[in-house]
């Protein structure tokens, strides 16, 4: 370790950022999981638990960025390696949004756990699941450096937004008349929103594998 | 844009050893291309083949064609001093004359016969302006040039090649022996010649050919590994020897 020359210790750096970005990533799949697991569960405190929890998300970003800002202002890194700091700024930032929904998943929970009718959750832990494998996919593309696995996830986005569209319709026309009932499903909407969400931002994460490693925009490859 | 120059399978030996494969390259008029490699892969040499410079080192062989504005550089009957008037040439370490400023900026002038003062003047002037340093040596003409800093020193030598208006100015790293200020004023000054001229430049500081530079050809052990837009090559560059050259992976 201590006879790296300089060149050495920036590829080393630059291996390090991407470690940071896969934590990173493990740490909000975690969250993803635990939260829905919260919300089938009706378990307050594990919802509890996971809302405090976003601050080590939120703290591995700023490192991320911090890292990524000091290694151009070192570096002047050119082609892949560029490519490396720019897009592990950019999914360290969608790792946070879906940090950020996975807090918001469980701040749901939590308040659902607190009615004591059941909650009927429809098309919910499908949704979730399909949100979750999308993470985890963009997030194996991104350490194996696999576009053929990053154009799939992209693809996999057309499956969750019509399954939150059919979400919608459920949860929309049911239970007029059962005021509980009514503002569960309510929460539950707001709940498909988040999951259609994470799964947009995983395509993000998807979309700058591809960018990574060939240097083109998926949108233009369409 | 035209090609002021194209190159075109070069091939060039120093006795029986081969410093040059194959080399075939185009030169846009009015762009800044820049040679980069590993040092010894032949881009001194190479540059050097474009105003006929090597024709001076005893035992050279050279195949293959060289033009400027479509005439062959080679032919029996090209006038070398022309050319190389044409074909102007700054090198690596300053090189002034033991002189004064004036003299050195006059020199080649008066080598092709201009005698008249006012014309001179004129000359030395404009191409002290054009190598952004007249308002530094305006009032000190007639001083030597040894007296100069490395940096002005450099620009002097550009102000001498300036002189004898070049169509096309090659330049052998011209700024390895400059402080980062003295870069940049080179930098921006060949940005602005580029306008009126031709530039060729070999450089070893990758950000300087990345930011100067319209085209960059990549030289390694003689050959052209890769050519292509400057944007290109420094964001991604179809061969992997060039992308392992340019992020420092060599070796
Ligand atoms: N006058 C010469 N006689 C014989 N061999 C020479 C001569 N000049 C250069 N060479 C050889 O030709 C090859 C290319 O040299 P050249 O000077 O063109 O390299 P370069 O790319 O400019 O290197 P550097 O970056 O170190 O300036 C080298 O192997 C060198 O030893
Ligand atoms: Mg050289």
């Amino acid at each position: 370790m201590e006879n790296k020359s300089t060149r050495q210790e920036y590829i080393h750096d630059l291996a390090e950022l991407q470690n940071k970005v896969i934590q990173m990533g493990e740490l909000v799949t975690t969250a993803i999981e635990r939260a829905t697991h919260s919300l089938i569960t009706q378990d307050r405190d594990l919802a509890r638990q996971i809302m405090k929890e976003d601050d080590d998300i939120d703290d591995l970003t700023i490192e991320i960025e911090d890292f990524s800002l000091l290694l151009i202002a070192k570096q002047q890194p050119i082609a892949h390696d560029l490519r490396v700091i720019a897009t592990s700024f950019k999914i360290a930032s969608d790792l946070e949004r879906i940090g950020d929904h996975a807090f918001d998943i469980a701040k749901t929970a939590k308040a659902l756990a607190a009615e004591k009718q059941p909650v009927e959750l429809l098309y919910t832990p499908q949704l979730a699941e399909t949100a979750l494998v999308m993470v985890k996919q963009a997030m194996k593309a991104y350490r194996e450096a696999d576009i053929v696995l990053a154009e799939a996830v992209c693809r996999q986005d057309d499956e969750l937004d019509e399954l939150f569209a059919r979400s919608f319709t459920e949860l929309s026309g049911a239970a007029v008349n059962d005021i509980v009932k009514a503002r569960q499903q309510a929460q539950l909407l707001f709940v498909a929103r988040y999951l259609e969400r994470i799964g947009d931002h995983a395509t993000n994460i998807a979309e700058w594998v591809v960018y990574l490693e060939t240097a083109e925009r998926v949108r233009k490859l369409r | 844009m035209d090609d002021k120059m194209q190159v075109e399978r070069l091939n060039l030996f120093y006795g029986a050893a081969q410093a040059l494969y194959d080399v075939s390259l185009r030169v846009p008029e009015h762009s800044v291309v820049a040679l980069i490699g590993p040092s010894g892969c032949g881009k001194s040499t190479f540059l050097k083949t474009l105003n006929r410079m090597n024709d001076l080192v005893d035992g050279v062989h050279i195949d293959g064609r060289v033009t400027l504005d479509g005439q062959d550089v080679y032919a029996p009957d090209t006038d070398i001093v022309l050319l190389r008037k044409r074909v102007g040439m700054v090198f690596q370490r300053p090189n002034p004359f033991p002189m004064s400023i004036y003299d050195n900026v006059a020199y080649g002038c008066r080598v092709h016969g201009v005698t008249d003062k006012k014309v001179l003047d004129e000359v030395v002037e404009q191409s002290l302006q054009g190598a952004a340093l007249w308002d530094e040596v305006k009032d000190r003409l007639k001083t030597s040039a040894g007296g100069l800093s490395g940096g002005q020193q450099q620009r002097l030598c550009i102000a001498r090649t300036l002189a004898v208006a070049p169509e096309v100015v090659l330049m052998d790293e011209p700024c390895s022996a400059l402080d980062p200020i003295s870069t940049m004023k080179i930098e921006e000054l060949v940005s602005e010649l580029k306008q009126r001229y031709t530039i060729v430049m070999v450089t070893h500081n990758m950000q300087q050919a990345a930011r100067v530079s319209d085209r960059t050809a990549f030289f390694l052990n003689g050959k052209v590994i890769e050519y292509d837009d400057t944007n290109v090559i420094f964001t991604k560059p179809a061969q992997k020897k060039t992308e392992d050259y340019i992020t420092g992976r060599f070796g």
